[in-house]
């Protein structure tokens, strides 16, 4: 899900960039608010887990590869808005260091996979439990149309490249693909494959924390962003 | 949290299995494969692909990435380097970001 330079327009980059920019102010605000000094090193944590998971490609039917986020997660352990700015530092450092994902792009990567998928994954979560639907089911769950959301939004990204840019015969600028095959593609990789994995891992690591007794930690900043004791 | 390093330690070790899966992801190609698969290459995509060369492309080492077992240690480096670089920016962020303790509690 990690879109190269030079596939999207630089001023698709930039519409994707400025899209952030707020995500990223209200999300050190609320950080501020609601992280003591001393809790910074558990976003460096989420940060990193994220960073990992996303380096165990897995198979798609049809020869191509996607992996797991661990958005969702993230975002239940820090809330949302701590999880954006740790999944966002795990995106600038792969751009930077190891080439995965542009840096033009990375707002749009960003936008996709530290904005849409912990938000959305977080959302479904947090309704799932207003149905008394345990955490374990409801993370897995949040975490699957979390990251679905994610690739849909990339999708749509690579999808209207050739449809905004190309040249006067017809070739493609950037993106050649539009969103009658890429929509499909990265659907059916996340669907099918990623999604379950990132449902998995998101229940499994929910699960080993509430049998640890690490719940406490684990929902600590999200009480505490929705103004709950805890 | 000797059990959440042990655990940190075994997931790196493991990272090689994401070398395992064949392909690349959709939507990730290199210029070569765009050209094969379209016919040419976009000329945008030409010009902003490669803005930064990365020190250590696709998690590996340059020139160490003849074989499976090469492209796993240099798998498993990347991993650590990109841990390492993000204990350090969230070290530098713990300055500017979060409360003072005591404050507000």
């Amino acid at each position: 899900m990690h879109i190269p330079d030079g596939y999207l327009s630089p001023s698709t980059c930039a519409v994707m960039g400025a899209a952030m920019v707020p995500v990223l102010a209200v999300a050190t605000k609320k950080v501020n608010e609601t992280f003591d000094k001393k809790d910074v090193p558990t976003m460096a944590i989420g940060s990193a887990f994220a960073f990992t998971i996303m380096m165990f490609n897995v198979p798609i039917p049809g020869g191509t590869t996607a992996h797991a986020v661990g958005a969702t997660l993230l975002a239940i352990a820090l809330g949302p808005w701590g999880a954006s700015i740790s999944l966002t530092v795990a995106l600038l450092i792969q751009s930077l260091f190891f080439g995965d994902g542009g840096i033009l792009a990375l707002g749009a990567n960003s936008f996709n996979m530290a904005f849409v998928a912990p938000f959305v994954g977080y959302g479904v979560y947090m309704l799932l439990q207003k149905f008394k639907v345990g955490k374990v089911i409801s993370s897995a769950i949040g975490a699957y149309i979390g990251i679905n959301a994610a690739a849909l939004a990339a999708s749509i990204e690579l999808g209207l490249q050739p449809v905004l840019f190309h040249t006067a015969d017809g070739r493609a600028l950037y993106f050649p693909y539009g969103l009658s095959q890429s929509i499909p593609a990265m659907m059916l990789a996340h669907l099918t494959v990623a999604g379950l994995v990132e449902a998995a891992v998101t229940g499994l690591v929910v699960h080993y924390l509430i049998k640890a007794g690490e719940d406490n930690l684990l929902y600590k900043f999200s009480y505490r962003l929705r103004g709950e004791n805890k | 949290m000797k059990k959440l390093l042990i655990a940190a330690i075994v997931i790196i070790l493991l990272t090689p299995i994401g070398l395992l899966a064949p392909g690349s992801a959709w939507g990730e190609w290199g210029i070569d494969e765009i050209k094969n698969m379209v016919g040419y290459v976009p000329s945008g995509m030409k010009h902003f692909s490669d803005t930064v060369k990365a020190l250590f492309p696709d998690y590996g080492i340059p020139g160490f990435d003849k074989n499976f077992f090469q492209q796993s240690i240099g798998y498993i480096f990347s991993a650590i380097v990109g841990i390492a670089v993000i204990a350090i920016v969230f070290f530098i962020l713990s300055k500017m970001i979060g409360r003072q303790e005591g404050k507000n509690e």
